[in-house]
């Protein structure tokens, strides 16, 4: 019995080291794992509180290109409301088209990152305005991701550029489905995978969300198609596409709260306990 | 005794609100960005309380992995550092480091300069292994590794140089 505990003061260094890299080791492995969410993230009091002061100072350093944008939005809402259609350009779709006005959380992006492999974005919106994990989040240009935690206030969100996401999307002019990937290089490219070789592509067709996937609704923008490959092992297409979206520069954004999803998610269950 | 628990919950609390505030949004060509919060674990004392350097790395590691969403990968690599650092110590200043009084905020020797690098590439590795935790990325690892350290030296010594009190 002495023995043990002239070992563990003897070592006590060493034990707490292994102890601390364990529980540090843990807390990687497990936000590596693709089912099971991180324990620590951005969406608390301190980091999202910090992070929402550090953004009230940036917005004033970004008013003018917000503006720009607005601009461009009002005059292409302006043209749409007048039924006057430009022909020589392409026709921008309204990627909130099919989705009702109240089903939408109106948010703010206070904190993004697009350095790393596994990017996530923190919103200034959270449980208290309904926001609930496995919302969609767009903007008026496309998809930007998925929710994945909520505080009170806050919430984090899996972007579009972490190789962790995997969303339903299909070519809109021949509806063939594949799933979106990010293979980590480039903000500005996304993958789309899985693509029968049957699907007639071609560079400059645009991707939107198919119809699968529970979180978003079908038909919302992502971006156009730049390159097509085929995979060595799997013989299916790869789509290299361009996204609408800039990643490195958002402002406000849109959570799609979808009413049938607790309907599906429930019917799903029935079914897989009759089996 | 009291006033170096306070010089280093003051390091501690500044290194990180400048980390979080100016270095996480700096992004060199994408992806290089400097991590001088790091310059807490190898300023502490040298010959302070162990235990107390390990914990408090954790959890200087721990709040860095909450602000970036990341896991745990600053706290293993902060973990790392601190347990590693008086092997790195015996490496850079000799065997006989803790009867010298080693001052690293002081003018830059090779020995000090060696050691900064050490920590700092010690450190960068592990933190880029496990951020992507893919062997097929060891190119891009070693590559964020090798310019990420540039800069965190470039921006550490800097840091050191500011806050150094002139004496003369």
């Amino acid at each position: 019995m002495q023995q043990i505990f002239i070992f563990i003061i003897k070592n006590s260094h060493r034990l707490l080291f292994l102890l601390l890299l364990v529980i540090s080791l843990g807390l990687t492995i497990q936000s590596h794992s693709f089912h099971r969410s991180r324990v620590i993230s951005s969406a608390n009091f301190l980091s999202g509180g910090v992070y929402e002061k550090i953004n009230s100072f940036n917005e004033y350093l970004n008013l003018r290109t917000e503006n720009d944008e607005l601009v461009l939005e009002n005059a292409r809402l302006k043209s749409q409301l007048f039924g006057i259609q430009d022909t020589t350009k392409p026709p921008m779709i309204d990627s909130l088209k099919g989705v009702k006005p109240k089903d939408i959380i109106i948010s703010k992006v206070i904190h993004n990152t697009y350095n790393t492999h596994e990017n996530y974005i923190t919103l200034n919106s959270g449980e208290k305005e309904g926001v609930k994990p496995d919302m969609g989040v767009i903007n008026s240009l496309g998809i930007i991701g998925i929710v994945d935690k909520t505080s009170p206030n806050y919430s984090t969100v899996v972007s579009i550029l972490n190789m962790k996401s995997q969303i339903n999307a299909k070519v809109k002019k021949s509806n063939h489905f594949g799933s979106l990937t990010w293979n980590g290089k480039s903000t500005g490219y996304v993958q789309l995978i899985d693509v029968p070789r049957l699907a007639s592509v071609r560079k400059g067709d645009t991707i939107v969300t198919g119809g699968q996937s529970v979180i978003f609704p079908e038909n919302i923008n992502i971006g156009t198609i730049e390159n097509v490959y085929i995979d060595n092992k799997t013989t299916f297409y790869t789509i290299r596409v361009k996204l609408f979206n800039d990643m490195t520069n958002l402002g406000h954004v849109y959570i799609i709260k979808s009413k049938d999803r607790q309907e599906l998610i429930n019917l799903e269950k029935k079914e897989k306990e009759d089996e | 005794m009291n006033s170096t628990l306070l010089v280093n919950i003051f390091r501690f609390i500044m290194l990180l609100a400048i980390q979080i505030v100016i270095f996480n949004n700096m992004n060199f060509l994408g992806y290089i960005s400097p991590f001088p919060y790091i310059l807490y674990i190898i300023l502490y004392p040298v010959n302070s309380n162990r235990s107390g350097l390990i914990i408090s790395s954790f959890l200087l590691g721990l709040t860095m992995d909450m602000f970036c969403n990341s896991g745990g990968i600053h706290a293993t690599g902060c973990v790392l550092l601190a347990y590693y650092r008086p092997y790195i110590f015996k490496f850079s200043f000799g065997l006989s480091y803790e009867y010298q009084t080693i001052k690293l905020n002081d003018s830059l020797t090779p020995e000090r300069f060696s050691f900064i690098l050490v920590s700092v590439l010690l450190h960068h590795i592990v933190l880029f292994i496990l951020e992507a935790f893919q062997f097929r990325f060891i190119w891009d690892i070693l590559l964020r590794t090798l310019f990420s350290s540039i800069f965190t030296i470039i921006t550490s010594i800097i840091i050191i140089y500011l806050i150094k009190p002139n004496k003369r």
